[in-house]
């Protein structure tokens, strides 16, 4: 009788973040992986096309995945204090529309980047305000505001599209940084990756960011202020999102609605890619950067190979759930022997 | 915890009752909502109050209606399934070969049959729940990110053999194409499958233990499990429900819309939660009715309606959605700290925290 009482291991118990040194392993060994699929991409890209090693691979992965490398770095900090954003890419579209409109309402560029930005604090001020304030579940409010956001860029813009971005700033969209051969938005995201990875692992705010994701009431009574933190990320986020929004316009040259529509999900799956679980607490900015390269260079190689970006679907969701379901092998594994074991013991206890 | 020294029978019973008071006000609520909306815009705009607009919403809403009964026996459960407009989309799109490939040139119509057509999508959407259900259960991984994964799959494999491929209205027989328009007693076909669907399941999940185990997994997974709920059968028969529910909805979008191709169903994931989450079903698990989640899904086609005859511009639709959804979900916090505190406050004499 008594074997049949269900053993819980820590993961079922929901204490999978709190076995750290087991965490921290894997996660290195998932970096590894990543790095070694980042490898992987450059011998298959090299082999297989001979376009591959030119500036223009280069550029192209740039501002084909730079927009959402960039989204994906403040998801990175909300997703390890346990929330989500599902708001990033209609903040995108948002702040695309009202870009667009001041520019063509003859706003001086300057004050209508400014303008711009701030929309994307309010934005994500909403956001941080419903979540910390009302206590509300992120998941929930950012499907709420993905959708009003995503509807207030159609009230701005309607099925407008504005066009001939002149004057000097068309150059961060679609020119090459000066004297190398990469796109602005690389660059950005490179910048903005080193900064977001010295504030997660090298700051008091990155500690508490982790110690918010793996027990949030543990960190709130260790005095860590879990609802300005948070505030804070969601904050940032509205204004990177909106940021991305304007580089947008400038890569495209073109304003609408619609702008990177679907993107969120897209961000989020790179993000998870890259080591960060899902329930907070676990993550690193190396993860997620690799993810980034080895997924950017990727669809660069399936895209000078003419698949198209639906079919590139298949490989990413494959490596999305490789990427859940590998690192819980070992465990299973264990899992499976340790029920053998027990089943075997019972019967030969019955005989 | 005190918990266990309360007798456990008359704390399930009335918190059971609270809950269930709160989940009825909260449908009557919605339903309220539509009616003043629809007359809103009835008064606003003569021509509005006649069957055909009621049609008309009950067809629109008819597929999200069905989706979001299936998300929300996964929602329930503390899970979620981002993957059903793939699902959906799929299962139209094997529903448009079937009859693409039964196409005689000869007569110039379809062999194929009704019944087989819906076996084939329902059949494809229980096969794609199955796996994401498998996974979730027995790998044990957050059914977020397998479900994420399943939405980029399915829709890269019904990329893959649909790309370019459209399915005409002319392969798709008119018995099938029906089902789409023709109505029943003044109801439309489309919707009388839903609402069957709802019926059956909101019964089942007041009634039978095994759906009642759902919302105890929801509320809470460990105690579930130590209580002798058979947690992983349950999770992945909800993931099995949802898909199967989701292919039902691809049979559906062929015969309404009878042209198909690769991107049927595109971005309904999110649009599906919102309608549970406006229908008052906890992102959490634990509570939720899918009545609530149809009505939800109703509403949302209602405001998209009443801006469409109102001089309202339709541009305004989605930023009103999205301030519906975050209204719906302050009134549920509020409603259930207050409910909590209600309970708290009679069961404080009986008990310590």
């Amino acid at each position: 009788m008594s074997t049949d009482v269900p053993v819980l291991d820590d993961q079922e118990l929901g204490l999978a973040g709190a076995r750290t040194g087991f965490g921290f392993r894997s996660l290195v060994r998932w970096e590894g992986m990543l790095g070694l699929l980042f490898i992987f991409d450059l011998f298959y890209g090299g082999f297989s096309t001979s376009q591959f090693f030119t500036k223009d691979t280069i550029f192209f992965a740039g501002i084909n995945f730079g927009l959402i490398a960039i989204m994906a770095l403040p998801e990175m900090l909300i997703i390890t204090t346990g929330e989500i954003d599902l708001s990033v890419a209609a903040m995108l579209g948002l702040a695309c529309a009202t870009f667009g409109y001041l520019f063509e309402h003859h706003v001086e560029v300057f004050l209508a980047m400014l303008i711009t930005l701030c929309v994307g604090a309010i934005g994500g001020a909403l956001n941080g305000f419903l979540v910390t304030r009302l206590g509300l579940p992120s998941i929930a409010v950012t499907i709420g505001t993905l959708t009003m956001f995503r509807g207030l860029a159609e009230v701005i813009l309607g099925t407008n599209e504005i066009t001939n971005f002149g004057g000097p700033w068309t150059d961060i969209g679609t020119n090459t940084i000066p004297g190398t051969p990469f796109a602005w938005a690389f660059g950005i995201f490179v910048v903005l990756a080193v900064i977001y990875g010295v504030l997660l692992h090298f700051t008091a705010l990155g500690r508490s960011i982790f110690a918010i994701g793996l027990q949030q009431e543990a960190a709130f009574f260790s005095g860590i202020r879990v609802k300005r933190i948070k505030f804070l990320l969601y904050l940032t986020s509205g204004v990177v999102c909106a940021f991305a929004g304007i580089l947008y316009t400038y890569q495209t040259n073109t304003a609408r609605y619609d702008a990177a529509s679907g993107l969120e999900l897209n961000v989020i799956a790179i993000v998870l890619f890259g080591g960060v679980s899902i329930f907070g607490g676990r993550g690193s900015a190396v993860g997620v950067f690799l993810s980034v390269i080895a997924v950017g260079t990727f669809d660069q190689i399936l895209t000078i190979k003419n698949v198209s970006s639906e079919d590139q679907s298949i490989v990413f969701g494959l490596l999305l759930l490789a990427s859940v379901v590998i690192p819980n092998i070992p465990r299973g594994y264990h899992l499976v022997r340790q029920r053998l074991n027990s089943a075997s013991l019972s019967k030969r206890a019955n005989s | 915890m005190s918990v266990l020294d309360t007798p456990v029978a008359v704390q399930r019973v009335k918190s059971h009752r609270v809950a269930e008071t709160f989940s009825r006000a909260r449908e009557l609520a919605i339903f309220a909502v539509i009616l003043i909306l629809f007359f809103g815009t009835a008064i606003k705009t003569p021509g509005f109050a006649n069957i055909t607009s009621v049609q008309q919403i009950l067809t629109n809403s008819s597929l999200f209606i069905l989706l979001a009964i299936g998300e929300t026996l996964v929602i329930v459960t503390r899970n979620v399934d981002l993957s059903v407009g793939s699902t959906l989309g799929m299962s139209a799109f094997l529903v448009g070969e079937y009859y693409t490939h039964t196409y005689s040139t000869s007569t110039f119509h379809s062999n194929g049959s009704v019944i087989v057509a819906f076996l084939i999508g329902i059949g494809v959407g229980a096969f794609c729940g199955a796996l994401i259900g498998l996974i979730v259960t027995v790998a044990k991984v957050p059914s977020l990110v397998v479900s994420l994964a399943a939405l980029y799959i399915i829709r890269g494999i019904l990329n893959l053999i649909g790309t370019g491929v459209q399915i005409e209205p002319t392969v798709i027989p008119s018995s099938f194409q029906k089902i789409g328009y023709e109505t029943w007693a003044g109801i439309p076909w489309i919707f009388i499958i839903p609402l069957i669907a709802a019926l059956v399941i909101a019964f089942a999940m007041r009634s039978f233990r095994s759906m009642r185990e759902l919302y105890a997994i929801g509320s809470n997974p460990v105690a579930a499990q130590l209580a002798g709920v058979p947690v992983g059968r349950r999770v992945f028969t909800s993931f099995l429900l949802s898909g199967s529910l989701a292919g039902l909805g691809g049979v559906l979008f062929a015969s309404e819309f009878a042209t198909v191709n690769a991107t049927a169903g595109t971005g309904y994931e999110l649009l599906v939660i919102a309608s549970c989450v406006v229908g008052g079903v906890a992102i959490f698990g634990g509570s939720g009715t899918v009545i609530g989640a149809g009505l939800g899904a109703i509403l949302l086609q209602v405001i998209n309606q009443a801006l469409v005859v109102t001089n309202v511009s339709p541009f305004w639709d989605s930023a009103l959605a999205g301030a519906l959804i975050l209204v719906a979900v302050s009134i549920d916090r509020f409603v259930s700290n207050r409910a909590s505190l209600a309970l708290r406050l009679k069961q404080g004499a009986t008990r310590v925290d």
